[in-house]
């Protein structure tokens, strides 16, 4: 079956109906929901070839894998399989956060948004590997073992949803969910070049996700192409009683359609010098921008001068969550207890053995900035660089409808070559921890290959903006013609 | 910057063990990731507001009406040890 497939809604003959798994597993998932909804392709052979694919994943990309989909009554998503983070909690299905702390931990409910798309006809395929509690850019961080990069498996896939990633990329999962706090959607879609989009913060319910940074985490879609997102994000959105952040989206999302990016102004903001950034990416950025003037935008500076100070920001805001959500981790009511006389000793020894060496750096920063006599100088400040960092953003686009920077400064990098170096791995943040900060959304689109690696083109709007960033990501897209079936191989 | 001492202190507040080595890495490291968190020292923020939540939403409420709970059963499967229908742990006195 050809990647159009029968377009015309044509039936074809039993012989023709019978695909190889193959041929499935190169349909887009809005191809794949078409292809059932026509008759042509039948809902469980479309899960288990998924499902056989993902059981042979090589990559390190699952934790688990579902044995047979759930009985479903359709819905608009029509049985394509999805793959969600293992951060999800999905009921009597291990949900390990990528921790050694949660190991074997089976949740008595599932997530919000996870219910929600199953309910839309998208049923779990499997749970995906991730950097400890989404703790990482590189998936290194995981209990479980790192994940490899389908386009070179001597590199990481980014991370923290490096999992989610690599299976959409692999071909080993139609679509997946995963969450950003500081970038970990946007920079592994990057690395791994697929799509990934950032939502405006309480778009999606966080509701049964196991919590990193409460104030910035956020769920989005990981997919092949814009469609996709757009699809499996229509899905997401929606006010939850149970999170009392969420907020009801504004209007319906739609699928994207833009040929055009007529009036369309882009901000290349006036801090980004190619300084820091590889020269490869700087020069898909370039020409992405390229062809954003012939179909019609015009490109100017922005100033975002606090910027410069997200990544500090971020990691003080983010260690700071991190280690007060982290405390629930005691060996009391779940997971992992190390046995001790005295109630201090069974935390103290719980925790030093449940978490890795990225999370007990993280409690500690954390722990610190929050303690006595520093709050002010660290949690305070960085409270109003964050202030000042969204008033950047409102500044921009009082003058253009979209940011834009690469998604992240290198392609993907050899497995342990920052490992040593927790500072070095930070700052791969650089262009992405900014929006979480600001609460606005932001979407990652392959824009081209460096060093025979994807790079990412990051497009960034005003909050609730999803809808006119997906349109003119779809019309960047179309333009760009990124040919991703080879990680598929 | 950092010294042991520090670490040991923010380690205590955190409930966390950490071995000889982990202190002596961590010292260090800690150091290198304050010294470049730092640099939002150098902003003038004087009557700054600070930003908790990037929405602004406030006052979330919904009708406080009883609703069903987990079972206890179901709350207590998962926990490395029960007794009594309850959570066990060791003696914070011991």
């Amino acid at each position: 079956m050809t990647a159009s497939g029968h377009a015309d809604g044509e039936r074809g003959t039993p012989g023709e109906l019978r695909r190889a798994g193959a041929e499935i597993l190169d349909l887009t998932a809005a191809q794949a929901a078409g292809a059932v909804e026509r008759g042509e392709l039948d809902r469980e052979e479309l899960f288990e070839a998924y499902r056989d694919r993902a059981a042979a994943d090589e990559l390190n990309a699952y934790l688990w894998v579902a044995e047979e989909a759930p009985a479903t009554n359709g819905g608009p998503l029509h049985g394509v399989p999805l793959a969600v983070k293992d951060l999800f909690c999905t009921k009597d299905v291990p949900s390990q956060a990528g921790s050694r702390i949660l190991e074997g931990y089976r949740p008595p409910y599932t997530a919000t948004v996870v219910d929600n798309l199953a309910r839309a006809g998208a049923p779990l395929l499997g749970k995906t590997n991730q950097d400890e509690f989404a703790m990482g850019s590189s998936n290194e961080n995981s209990a479980y073992g790192p994940v490899l990069n389908p386009w070179n498996r001597t590199r990481v896939p980014g991370g923290s949803s490096g999992g989610s990633a690599a299976a959409v990329a692999s071909g080993a999962a139609p679509w997946a969910l995963g969450t950003d706090t500081g970038g970990s959607i946007r920079q592994p879609a990057a690395l791994c070049g697929i799509v990934g989009l950032k939502p405006t913060y309480g778009a999606v319910s966080r509701y049964g996700m196991i919590a990193f940074a409460s104030s910035l985490d956020q769920a989005g879609p990981l997919t092949r192409d814009v469609t996709d997102a757009a699809l499996l994000f229509r899905h997401m959105v929606g006010q939850d009683e149970r999170d009392s952040t969420s907020v009801a989206f504004p209007e319906e999302v739609t699928l994207p359609t833009a040929q055009r990016l007529a009036g369309i102004r882009l901000g290349v903001p006036e801090e980004l010098t190619g300084e820091g950034v590889e020269p490869g990416v700087m020069g898909r950025f370039e020409a992405t921008l390229d062809l954003a003037r012939e179909l019609g935008a015009t490109v100017e500076r922005v100033a975002l001068p606090h910027a410069d100070y997200a990544i500090s920001a971020y990691y003080v805001i983010a260690p700071a969550e991190a280690s007060s959500n982290l405390a629930r981790y005691d060996g009391v009511r779940y997971g992992l207890r190390r046995e001790a006389d005295d109630l201090l000793t069974m935390y103290t020894k719980t925790r030093h053995d449940g978490f890795g060496a990225e999370v007990k750096r993280r409690i500690l920063i954390g722990t610190y900035a929050l303690s006595s006599g520093y709050y002010d100088a660290y949690y305070g400040r960085a409270q109003r660089v964050r202030t000042k960092i969204a008033e950047d953003f409102a500044a921009a686009f009082e003058r253009v409808d979209f940011v834009v920077t690469p998604t992240s400064p290198g392609v993907a990098f050899e497995l342990g070559a920052k490992t040593d170096d927790p500072l070095a791995m930070y700052l791969n943040d650089y262009f992405t921890a900014p929006m979480p900060l600001a609460g606005i959304p932001a979407i990652s689109i392959p824009c081209g290959l460096s060093e025979d690696l994807p790079v990412g083109f990051q497009l960034a709007g005003p909050a609730f903006s999803e809808n006119r960033i997906l349109d003119a990501s779809y019309a960047l897209e179309q333009a760009i013609g990124f040919e991703n079936a080879r990680a598929r191989r | 910057m950092i010294d042991r001492e520090q670490v040991l202190h923010v380690a205590r507040l955190a409930r966390l063990e950490l071995s000889d080595e982990e202190v002596a890495k961590i010292s260090g490291e800690l150091s290198n990731i304050l010294e470049h968190i730092e640099k939002i020292g150098e902003l003038d923020l004087d009557g700054v507001p600070p930003t908790s939540h990037s929405m602004d939403v406030s006052n979330a409420l919904r009708a406080d009406e009883p609703r069903p709970c987990l079972p206890r059963e179901v709350a207590l499967a998962q926990a490395p040890d029960v007794a009594d229908d309850g959570f066990r742990v060791p003696s914070p006195t011991a």
